[in-house]
């Protein structure tokens, strides 16, 4: 039934919309053309902080430093109830969509998704964001400078997350 | 903040890759990575002009103006400092309904507009009360159906895809309250 309606979901919310349109009688593929136009200039101007962030968590995989880092706070993480094998995942969520999602499909490859680790995962990566990147493109695209409690703010909804999500895990799976 | 974050992140690898031997696969890493961030830039670049030009169609038949009045308590108490006529008004409510839905590309322009609306023509580069809502509700993630983490699930033979839906619906709101509290209580605070 989920499954099946997270299908429906784009299908559905786009001819709804379009439907609307035509409904209202407006020239539908005009007015998606000028929207398109503006989209077009929104990816231009997130590019380059997708080539900073993302460049910069690729040297720190391809560096080792990453598995290091993760080792290093096995035991830190472990007086918070953090697995081990979640360390990496949770440092890497805040930075980088894609990255994070190349991390939780090896945890699926090594541990199954149906398992403790693999359902953490899968939780984790649905309720938190990518903490650093919204960051920086939703300040950066306005030239905040003094951020104030935002940056506190984002990642203790985002530590709230990521417990709630062990914590579920741990009952669901 | 993040210049420091970001080039810790440089050096550290750099450095760590030196000591570890590893400086090939660095060089390696950091050309692949470039080379991935703009393949995600085209999907991004094809989707999100996809979804922007839905959503334009949405707007100028009035369906945006309708969900934006529908949202009003919500927004109302979310944003005091964004009245009724705000131009970040719109955009707000449509980048909080995407991100439920898991439209992540359709949120984002929506975002961008709203940060835009709301810092105005002249500001002094500091953050306010509703910029800093805002983004803290963006990072607290509001999507109701992890409709990509379903798919990879499945996609890796998971016996049961959907069963994530459940806690990921109760962590989601656990980060949002969290985040709700946190941004009233700093709003009453100063």
């Amino acid at each position: 039934m989920i499954t099946w309606l997270s299908r429906l979901l784009i299908p559905l919310t786009v001819s709804y919309i379009v439907g609307f349109g035509l409904i209202s009688k407006r020239p539908v593929f005009d007015d998606f053309l000028a929207g398109a136009k503006d989209g077009m200039k929104t990816v231009a101007a997130i590019l380059p902080t997708l080539i900073g962030l993302m460049t910069a968590v690729g040297v720190l995989r391809a560096s080792g430093f990453l598995d290091v880092l993760g080792d290093w706070l096995t035991i830190p993480a472990s007086w918070l109830h953090l697995p081990g094998e979640l360390v990496p995942l949770t440092l890497v969520r805040m930075i980088s969509n894609s990255a994070g999602t190349g991390l939780v499909l090896d945890i699926f490859e090594t541990y199954g998704p149906d398992s403790m680790l693999g359902m953490a995962a899968s939780v984790l990566m649905s309720s938190t964001e990518t903490v650093f990147y919204c960051i920086s493109i939703y300040f950066g695209a306005v030239r905040v400078e003094k951020t104030r409690y935002a940056i506190p703010g984002a990642l203790i909804a985002t530590a709230a997350g990521i417990a709630a999500s062990i914590w579920l895990a741990g009952h669901f799976a | 903040m993040l210049n420091y974050l970001w080039s810790f992140m440089i050096l550290a690898g750099m450095l760590w890759g030196a000591a570890a031997g590893n400086l090939d696969q660095v060089t390696q890493g950091l050309i692949e990575s470039a080379k991935d961030a703009v393949t995600l830039g085209i999907t991004m670049l094809g989707i999100m002009s996809f979804w922007c030009g839905i959503l334009e169609i949405g707007n100028r038949a009035g369906l945006i103006d309708w969900l934006t009045r529908r949202m009003g308590p919500v927004l109302d108490f979310l944003f005091p400092d964004v009245g009724r006529d705000h131009p970040a008004r719109r955009p707000i409510a449509v980048n909080i309904v995407a991100n439920m839905l898991g439209l992540g590309m359709a949120a984002t322009p929506a975002g961008l507009d709203a940060m835009r609306a709301l810092a105005g023509e002249h500001h002094n580069h500091t953050a306010t009360n509703a910029m800093c809502t805002f983004l803290i509700l963006n990072i607290s993630s509001l999507q109701l159906i992890p409709v990509n983490m379903i798919a990879y699930r499945s996609q890796y033979g998971s016996a049961d895809p959907a069963a994530v839906l459940g806690p990921a619906l109760v962590a989601t709101g656990c980060s949002t309250l969290v985040a709700v509290v946190f941004c009233k209580v700093m709003e009453v605070s100063r």
